[in-house]
């Protein structure tokens, strides 16, 4: 993968975006949807994390071989959270 | 996307190639995947605390909501955007290492680094003001709420957590700080890796404040 430089006007877009983002999950707290409020929390958290990864991180145009690295530790994060929620949600 | 391909050549030094390497495309590629491959470590590193959170957070949701809003919102969310626009300056530092300028290089890492400094500032502020509030756990804890015992669970989990993050923050600025200091006398003119992973580790650490931020101050609506 040869090295890229990127316009620095991809980076002020991105921090803009993640600003917006920033702004969004701080004023939808403020609004009851009761148990949505989390999923809505997180859904923008990990919009945000991707936004991140792709731009500033350069996972996009990068060597397939960080992305399988990238996925490989949230892969096993989720098998970590699964398991032991597997657990807790069953117990009598 | 607008980009320009940039041969190691063409800069104002030739890149040097450690002997273990072909070339200087597979010394880049080594040095991007072994600070990938620390990532995934410091995903499951924090893992563990986000899997502490999760667990607790569905057994004693209402404790959590609860001891929540005692955090200040203000401060957490100032925190979050001094992250993301230091994540910026940081971007635009790995591109004056492209692009071989010194001087601007030095400015962004000091830049990144300083915001570094004001997020630990205001997290300093904001731990004072939990320590006046009787919010450490421990014999000092004060709760008035209706379940003293897991509100402090949360605080236990809120200090670990953002103490960790902390801790990364710390160690993020001093390697900034020699980065810049290393870069003011020209040593990333023929090889900017070490720049580039830096960065790598800076984003990372934003991204875990991306996720703490909601989790911690936003459990339930304010």
């Amino acid at each position: 993968m040869m090295e890229k430089v990127v316009d620095p006007k991809i980076y002020f877009r991105t921090c803009a975006a993640l600003l917006a983002l920033l702004a969004l999950t701080w004023g939808v707290a403020y609004v009851d949807l009761g148990s949505f409020n989390l999923i809505v929390a997180l859904s923008i958290a990990i919009a945000k994390a991707i936004v991140i990864a792709l731009f500033f991180m350069h996972i996009k145009g990068s060597d397939r071989l960080l992305h399988l690295v990238a996925v490989a530790g949230l892969m096993w994060l989720a098998i970590l959270i699964a398991l032991t929620l597997s657990d807790y949600f069953t117990r009598g | 996307m607008e980009t320009t391909k940039i041969v190691g050549a063409t800069g104002p030094s030739r890149p040097t190639v450690e002997t273990q390497f072909d070339d200087v495309e597979q010394q880049r590629e080594a040095a991007q995947l072994g600070m990938w491959i620390f990532l995934a470590t410091e995903v499951l590193f924090f893992g563990a605390l986000f899997l502490a959170y999760t667990v607790y957070r569905f057994v004693y949701g209402s404790a959590f909501v609860e001891a929540s809003r005692r955090l200040d919102v203000v401060l957490g969310g100032t925190n979050t955007a001094v992250l993301l626009v230091s994540s910026l300056l940081m971007a635009l530092a790995v591109r004056a290492a492209q692009l071989h300028q010194r001087k601007q290089l030095v400015r962004l890492l000091l830049g990144t680094a300083f915001l570094g400094l004001v997020f630990m500032s205001i997290k300093a502020f904001e731990y004072r003001k939990d320590f006046v509030d009787h919010l450490i756990p421990g014999a000092h804890f004060q709760w008035t709420g209706a379940d003293p015992r897991n509100a402090e669970l949360f605080f236990w989990i809120y200090f670990a957590m953002t103490g960790l993050h902390a801790i990364h923050v710390t160690v993020g600025i001093g390697v900034l700080l020699l980065l810049a200091v290393l870069a003011q006398r020209g040593k990333f003119t023929a090889n900017y890796n070490p720049i580039e992973i830096a960065g790598l580790y800076w984003h990372f650490v934003d991204v875990v404040w991306v996720f703490l931020f909601p989790l911690l101050y936003l459990v339930g609506h304010r």
